[in-house]
């Protein structure tokens, strides 16, 4: 990786033109192109493509809690082999859930979230030509696209794709031989997730450095929009958190492939005892959660960030506590680090350790409710308007509460033991992570879909879109707080089995169903994003009325996004409805010498004088007044 | 017009520098991940290191100090614009950073052939010594790729800022590879037993 940052410091890709009658092919404009702008459509549209793949495969699954003794003939010609008779495998089974996770996780949350904005916003919003390092970022694409192919092709071979789950414990993910999903699938998912982090990590170290150095004149930290501030902490927790995985995978591997024994132990594969042994695979799941913790983070926090911008413009108000949504994240970012224990209470921790793990964890919950009050707050008494993209961000709000709640339960070590590995853990995350980051997702997607394509996107279908969804995801994953209550675990490939268990085929029936209505409506989503890709109303420049500095650039897109001077930042990114203002909305370029009947003396508070003035036009204005 | 003419011939460095300085702290983070895994993996298991480190590995250290020395002689010699001795010194550090390779494979071979301390070993904790000395050498050969991208300029005609500037990232980065080794030895050392 070192020495693809170092091609990055090559001058070759300086020679920007950012005049109109530069040469672009259709390889450099569509292909390998540079700009943060194609870059951000890229990891979108691959990201919408693997969603797509991955709610397949959990419809597939969900088929088969539904209907666990039923033969579906379509199913075997749709899947072959993985499906003999019409009943899916039991390992492909497991493969569907773990290559549902990893997509899901990695592949749309991780890269298609803070891929797709974080280029996309980044520059724009921080007034900067494009990112620090173009070439990286191009080289963070084409990696994350390796990823998925490599990922995808598992799906080829004669084994099946990796089926330990996207946690890959060990010793069942180091074994090729414990079971199908072990294989040679097992060894793609590690190749494509080698690429993968090298992806994040070229794109992270890319946000970080133009955030920290490109920022536009007048731009200082307190005046960036909170999506800046959750991309680039997001991207400093991918930064930290990666390079542990990278070594717990690569010790991984070494067991793998080369007979070391870090991760195994004491192991007896069909009557043979292997020669592995003193290795400990609870190393590994230090290692892994030790990453896997921040990375659910790193999946909300983009989320958040988009979902606070939107809701200030669509509320017309100044978003409730900037400072506070700042600090909360910076708390979540440092907290996020000392909580991985609660993934691993039922791991024969110490007491203690699971104590201290179990009070990290619940203090999570202070910043967490402090950006719930937030956005609730900024909501109160507001001039609402209600976009799909306004909608959609309500209702992140509204999975963060309901997922949240239960993290409180699930972080505490003794409930824990009850709940651990239930369904009650699959609704949890499936609400607070899963369904809370993509809404946040699609109202980044609805809001600046302007801004990417120049058309708007339909309204009436993302209405449609927002219901269908919302509902539908609740009726998924709220009945599975009670089946997980009642002790069913996650991961099984049939619950008829078991005595016990079996009165619950009839409410996984009911999920099934809501499931797929839910699957369908995202067809909703995917007719109108792409119609309106190419059939949309065009786009104004400023259609939310909205105050950052990516309204201000031309609606076709040019290199450079500013065709002269970069705009020069004077206010911060919230001046909603100020009293006293002509419009309710006043853009960050707009200096305070324009705004002279909005001005508050809090606006000169580093800048004494402009208070002076301030004063001045005050005292003025009232003996005017006097004369009158 | 002018002003942006202006922007697109200045060769803005600073967000490059910046980002090695990020890339090395991601490093950071995956070596300190090897140790703690180290820490958690013989802690838990009560399997200690139990090995003398072969000489070898001190003689790499030694080599590896002095070839930063010689680093920071070539990174001023450039500033103050001798280039023959630049040129000279780099050769120098890149033929220890070779040396420093040989000596820690020949560790390897110590290890291996004269004591009997596999890499595939039922205590981990021996064959974590392969694993921070290989995942380090690989930190190496991206700096001797630094070093040679440095010295092709030399041969050229490079501008000065971008002599400057390839130098500084060729030292940033030498100088952290060095640093880390120092830490892992010590690291093996302290936990000798």
């Amino acid at each position: 990786m070192s020495t693809l940052t170092v091609q990055g410091h090559g001058v070759a890709h300086h020679d920007h033109d950012h005049e109109h009658h530069h040469n672009e092919t259709f390889l450099t404009k569509y292909i390998f192109s540079q700009d943060h702008k194609m870059i951000a459509r890229q990891f979108l549209i691959t990201g919408i493509i693997m969603a797509v793949i991955a709610m397949i495969l959990s419809i597939l699954f969900r088929i088969q809690l539904a209907y666990p003794d039923k033969a579906f003939p379509l199913l075997e010609t749709l899947l072959g082999r993985f499906a003999p008779g019409g009943r899916l495998d039991t390992n492909f089974y497991l493969s569907l859930v773990t290559i549902h996770g990893t997509i899901m996780v990695f592949f749309v949350l991780t890269a298609g979230l803070s891929g797709t904005f974080s280029n996309l916003l980044i520059p724009y919003q921080l007034g900067a030509r494009d990112m620090a390092s173009p070439f990286m970022n191009m080289l963070s694409y084409w990696f994350f696209f390796i990823a998925s192919v490599i990922m995808m092709s598992s799906f080829f071979v004669q084994k099946g794709p990796a089926g330990p789950g996207w946690t890959i414990y060990p010793p069942l993910s180091a074994l090729p031989k414990a079971m199908p999903g072990s294989g040679e699938g097992m060894t793609l998912w590690l190749i494509s997730m080698v690429f993968f982090i090298a992806s994040q990590l070229m794109g992270g170290i890319n946000y970080i450095s133009t955030v920290l150095n490109m920022r536009t004149k007048g731009m200082d930290l307190w005046k960036m929009p909170l999506t800046i501030w959750a991309f680039f902490l997001t991207a400093v927790l991918g930064l930290l958190a990666f390079p542990v995985l990278v070594a717990g995978v690569v010790l991984l591997i070494f067991d793998r492939s080369f007979g070391t024994s870090f991760y195994l132990s004491d192991i007896v594969i069909n009557g043979q005892q292997l020669s592995a042994e003193g290795g400990s695979p609870i190393l590994f799941q230090h290692l892994f959660w030790f990453l896997g913790h921040p990375e659910v983070y790193i999946v909300i926090m983009p989320a958040m960030g988009l979902v606070s911008e939107v809701m200030a413009t669509n509320s017309r108000k100044p978003i409730f506590g900037y400072h506070a949504m700042v600090y909360s994240l910076i708390g979540i970012t440092v907290l996020s680090f000392i909580v991985w224990g609660h993934h691993m209470f039922v791991t024969g921790m110490n007491p203690f350790l699971g104590g201290v793990f179990m009070i990290t964890t619940l203090i999570i919950a202070v910043p967490s409710a402090v950006k719930t009050f937030n956005w609730l707050a900024t909501l109160w008494r507001g001039n609402i308007r209600f976009t799909p993209a306004m909608l959609f961000s309500i209702g992140f709000v509204s999975f963060f509460i309901s997922g949240g709640l239960t993290g409180i339960f699930l972080g505490n070590a003794t409930l824990d033991i009850n709940l651990h590995d239930t369904y009650f853990v699959v609704a949890h995350f499936h609400l607070v992570m899963g369904s809370a980051a993509i809404f946040g997702m699609l109202a980044g997607v609805y809001h600046w879909f302007p801004k990417m394509f120049g058309r708007m996107i339909g309204e009436k279908l993302g209405y449609l879109h927002f219901w269908l969804t919302f509902i539908g995801a609740y009726l998924v994953f709220f009945p599975m707080h009670f089946m997980g209550l009642d002790g069913v675990p996650r991961r099984y490939y049939s619950f008829t089995e078991i005595e016990s268990l079996k009165q619950w085929v009839s409410v996984n029936t009911f999920v099934t169903w809501a499931a797929i209505m839910s699957a369908l409506a995202q067809v909703a989503f995917l007719v109108n994003f792409f119609y309106s890709m190419f059939f949309g109303k065009k786009a104004t420049e400023n259609p939310w009325e909205s105050n950052t500095l990516e309204w201000t650039t031309p609606v076709e897109h040019i290199h450079g996004n500013w065709p002269g001077e970069i705009p020069t930042v004077y206010r911060w990114p919230y001046d909603y409805s100020k009293p006293g203002a002509d419009t309710d909305f006043i853009p960050q370029h707009i200096p305070f010498s324009q705004t002279l009947t909005s001005n508050l003396p809090h606006d000169f508070e580093d800048n004494p004088v402009g208070l002076e003035e301030h004063k001045n036009w005050v005292n003025t204005q009232k003996s005017n007044e006097e004369v009158k | 017009m002018a002003q942006i003419q202006q922007e697109k011939n200045k060769l803005n460095l600073t967000p490059k520098r910046f980002n090695m300085w990020v890339f090395i702290f991601t490093s950071f983070m995956f070596f300190a991940a090897l140790s703690s895994g180290f820490i958690v993996y013989s802690g838990g298991k009560g399997h200690a290191l139990n090995v003398i480190l072969p000489d070898a590995f001190m003689f790499s250290t030694a080599i590896i100090v002095l070839s930063s020395v010689t680093m920071f002689l070539a990174s001023k010699a450039a500033k103050n614009l001798q280039f023959g001795k630049q040129r000279l010194f780099l050769w120098i550090t890149f033929l220890l950073g070779v040396g420093f390779f040989i000596a820690q494979i020949y560790g390897w071979y110590i290890l291996t052939y004269r004591m009997g301390v596999y890499f595939s070993n039922p205590n981990a904790s021996q064959s974590f010594i392969y694993v921070f000395s290989g995942m380090h050498l690989l930190h190496i050969l991206a700096g001797l790729v630094l070093l040679i991208i440095s010295l092709v300029g030399t041969y050229r005609n490079t501008p000065q800022v971008l002599n400057l500037f390839r130098m500084e990232m060729s030292s940033i980065f030498w100088h952290f590879v060095d640093i880390i080794w120092i830490y892992l030895y010590v690291f093996l050392l302290l936990n000798q037993n």
